[in-house]
């Protein structure tokens, strides 16, 4: 994973998954989000960068309407999921969440068993019809969020008690099972040492093949190494959105080019 | 050692830094001791208040202990009572109906000239009355046997051992608290009385049992202490906690629910929960004037009721539960709410799968503590009636909710009000009980934390 590989991978131009044109979001007075203009590829993983408070992750909770929940935060603009206005009024943020999973900074398995936090979002969208489908979901959910191996015969010991890697792996595990379409994260490697960090990035790499992800990072490296675009955000605007090895190698904007070279951040 | 920072470090071979004039690290300087010196005072004061405290506490508890456990034994006297077929039974039919035409009076003499008889067949009766002997057994007695007889209206003619409550002044002798002193003071008892009750200890016909008519019996008149116990009270105190807990816990932790996760951060809510909170503050009187003033002057409710008193006590203990309820929701971090939302579950389902169950020790624990709260409270009862004598048992929930019934309390209050000093065991007595139930409660409430608590 370095700087060549970059350059080598498959860039090819896929269908849009997420496109949002003059999104704006408000906290109260502030203005978080300027004018954000973005097209998010369907299978490819986009990575959001850029300095603390800039936005990302404002940003990134807007495509599932999870700042619904923070009672200041208004949004305006136009975000749409395959073609569909996620704002609409008439859109359940509950259903669209189920379509549009999010993985957390930090790793937050619920305190109850292994099986059971896999087997969550399967139970309350109804998709096993029986004891015999959830357990396969289960399984299936956790060999692609590479943790099978390591918990197979300990599904009933609590989530809780696994390594910071190992939660997180099922807290992706988790997203997975309920079958999205577009995978967000939100700086999952941040509380990960070099290793399990490794292994979640690996992770991403084959998820890509089922979803769009969509992952917020702090470290540019690892933006480089997991993502086909990238987008790098400064106060509140997208300053840069493009293929990643352009961005990294050839960035057009000065701003870009002082944070990848770390004068501002 | 004092020359041990000349010597080389093992293992390398550099000089040490001159120490210059810096002092010793073994040396205090003034700053450091004047740290520790307010330090060591802070600690020596806590130390003082904790002290204080526990000892407080240990004279308090001792000084229960030992009014109120007497009260749990109880002096019986035995006697074998001939049960004379022309006095209670005139027409000679058996007929119960018409054997209740006998008051307690025309059994009064019976019971005496048993005791007589007993004493006499002993050689020990010479110089006492009637009235003398029948003054050692309590005034319930005659009672206790027309119900005997009523009940087996065939066991007339024969002679029954009948175990009696003796008087409070005897059951107060044989404990200490009267005196040969004390006695020729009394117009209620003699001195000679109470050499006859010694002669009885020594016959064997007198005895101190463990009392269990002081926690299942009802309350007695005060001028029968011997025969006073707080079954009502307990069932009274039993039946209110009920209606606390079935009402104030489901919307005590439904509001929480609804402040904490649902309402929106408004001035309307803000008031609110300002509100919440000085009403726990409220002093517990004021509830009972509400209560007077709502349940039964205005909707109607029976006075002295557990129903009453139940609701008065839920609007009491609403604000505890309220606060305790909304603190362990808000401890409950939001990445676990996050978790769920994320995965497309609803608000409600996040709430309840995932941040309830979580909260749920701190909910318990703040019940249990509201539940004893009220357990323990006095004066908003008395505003509704509840300190009335109450004699009769009430019926088993629901109707028994709506009959006269006291509290334990409220029992302990109006026993202190008594004028006959046996009364000061009672109260105690119930004091005691009183604690060993706010003990268990609080006993549950720290187990169920332990259990339900989870780790996240």
């Amino acid at each position: 994973m370095n700087e060549m590989t970059m350059i080598d991978r498959d860039v090819t131009t896929g269908t849009l998954k997420i496109s949002a044109r003059k999104a704006q979001v408000y906290y109260g007075e502030t203005h978080a989000i300027k004018d954000v203009d973005i097209d998010i590829e369907d299978k490819m993983v986009t990575a959001f960068i850029g300095p603390s408070g800039c936005g990302k992750s404002t940003f990134l909770r807007c495509l599932n309407r999870m700042n619904d929940t923070i009672d200041i935060c208004r949004v305006e603009g136009q975000i749409q999921l395959d073609g569909q206005d996620i704002y609409d009024p008439k859109v359940d943020p509950v259903q669209l969440r189920a379509r549009v999973g999010m993985v957390f900074q930090k790793p937050n398995p619920f305190p109850k068993s292994i099986f059971d936090n896999v087997a969550y979002g399967p139970r309350i969208h109804g998709l096993a019809r029986n004891r015999a489908d959830l357990d396969e979901i289960v399984e299936k959910s956790l060999r692609r969020a590479a943790l099978w191996d390591e918990v197979k015969d300990r599904l009933q010991a609590p989530g809780t008690g696994l390594s910071g890697g190992q939660q997180q792996r099922l807290c992706i595990a988790r997203a997975v099972a309920t079958a999205p379409e577009v995978l967000l994260m939100d700086e999952p490697c941040s509380a990960l040492d070099p290793i399990a960090t490794a292994q979640v990035e690996e992770l991403i790499d084959e998820l890509r093949s089922n979803f769009s992800v969509v992952i917020v990072t702090h470290s540019m490296q690892q933006a480089a190494r997991v993502s086909q675009r990238t987008a790098f955000f400064h106060l509140g605007n997208l300053v840069e959105f493009g293929e990643t090895g352009d961005i990294f190698t050839n960035p057009s904007d000065p701003r870009t080019e002082s944070y990848i070279t770390g004068r501002i951040g | 050692m004092s020359d041990s920072t000349h010597d080389l470090p093992p293992g390398s071979g550099l000089p040490i830094a001159p120490r210059g004039d810096r002092p010793l690290l073994t040396e205090l300087d003034p700053r450091t001791k004047k740290r520790y010196a307010a330090e060591r005072r802070f600690k020596a004061l806590g130390l003082t208040a904790v002290c204080i405290g526990v000892l407080c506490l240990v004279v308090l508890v001792s000084s229960v202990l030992r009014q109120g456990l007497p009260a749990f034994t109880q002096t019986f006297i035995d006697v074998p009572v001939y049960l004379d077929p022309a006095t209670l039974d005139p027409d000679g039919n058996r007929d119960p109906e018409q054997m209740k035409s006998v008051l307690t009076f025309g059994y009064q003499p019976l019971i005496a000239a048993g005791l007589e008889r007993a004493l006499d067949d002993r050689g020990l009766g010479e110089q006492v009355t009637a009235d003398e002997v029948a003054g050692l057994i309590s005034r319930g007695a005659a009672a206790q046997m027309r119900d005997y007889v009523l009940a087996n209206p065939e066991k007339l003619g024969e002679t029954i051992d009948f175990n009696f409550v003796a008087n409070g002044r005897v059951d107060g002798y044989l404990k200490g608290r009267v005196t040969m002193e004390s006695a020729a003071l009394d117009s209620q008892i003699s001195p000679e009385q109470l050499q006859l009750v010694d002669k009885l200890r020594d016959a064997g016909l007198i005895e101190k049992k463990f009392n269990w008519a002081f926690i299942t019996g009802p309350d007695a008149s005060g001028n029968r202490p011997e025969a006073a116990g707080m079954g009502v009270a307990i069932i009274g105190s039993a039946y209110m906690m009920l209606v606390v807990l079935v009402l104030a816990l489901p919307i005590g932790v439904a509001a929480s629910i609804y402040l904490e996760e649902f309402a929106p951060q408004n001035r309307f809510t803000d008031i609110i929960e300002v509100n919440i909170s000085n009403l726990a503050a409220v002093p517990s009187i004021v509830f009972g004037i509400l209560g007077l003033a709502i349940f039964i002057n205005w909707a109607g409710l029976p006075q002295s009721a557990p129903i009453v008193g139940g609701l008065v006590l839920t609007l009491m203990t609403l604000p505890t539960i309220i606060i305790s309820t909304r603190a362990s929701l808000k401890s409950v971090p939001p990445s676990i709410r996050d978790g769920a939302l994320g995965l497309g579950a609803s608000k409600m389902q996040a709430v309840f799968h995932h941040v309830l169950p979580l909260a749920a020790p701190g909910i318990l624990t703040g019940t249990i503590i509201g539940l004893a709260q009220a357990l323990g409270e006095t004066a908003p009862l008395m505003l509704i009636g509840m300190v009335a004598f109450v004699r009769d048992f009430p019926d088993a929930p629901p109707a028994g909710l709506f009959e006269p019934a006291s509290a334990l309390p409220v029992q302990v209050y109006n026993w202190t009000q008594r004028s006959d000093p046996a009364f000061v065991e009672r109260a105690s007595g119930a004091i005691i009980v009183l604690l060993i139930f706010l003990v268990l409660m609080n006993t549950v409430a720290i187990i169920l934390r332990r259990r339900f608590e989870r780790r996240w």
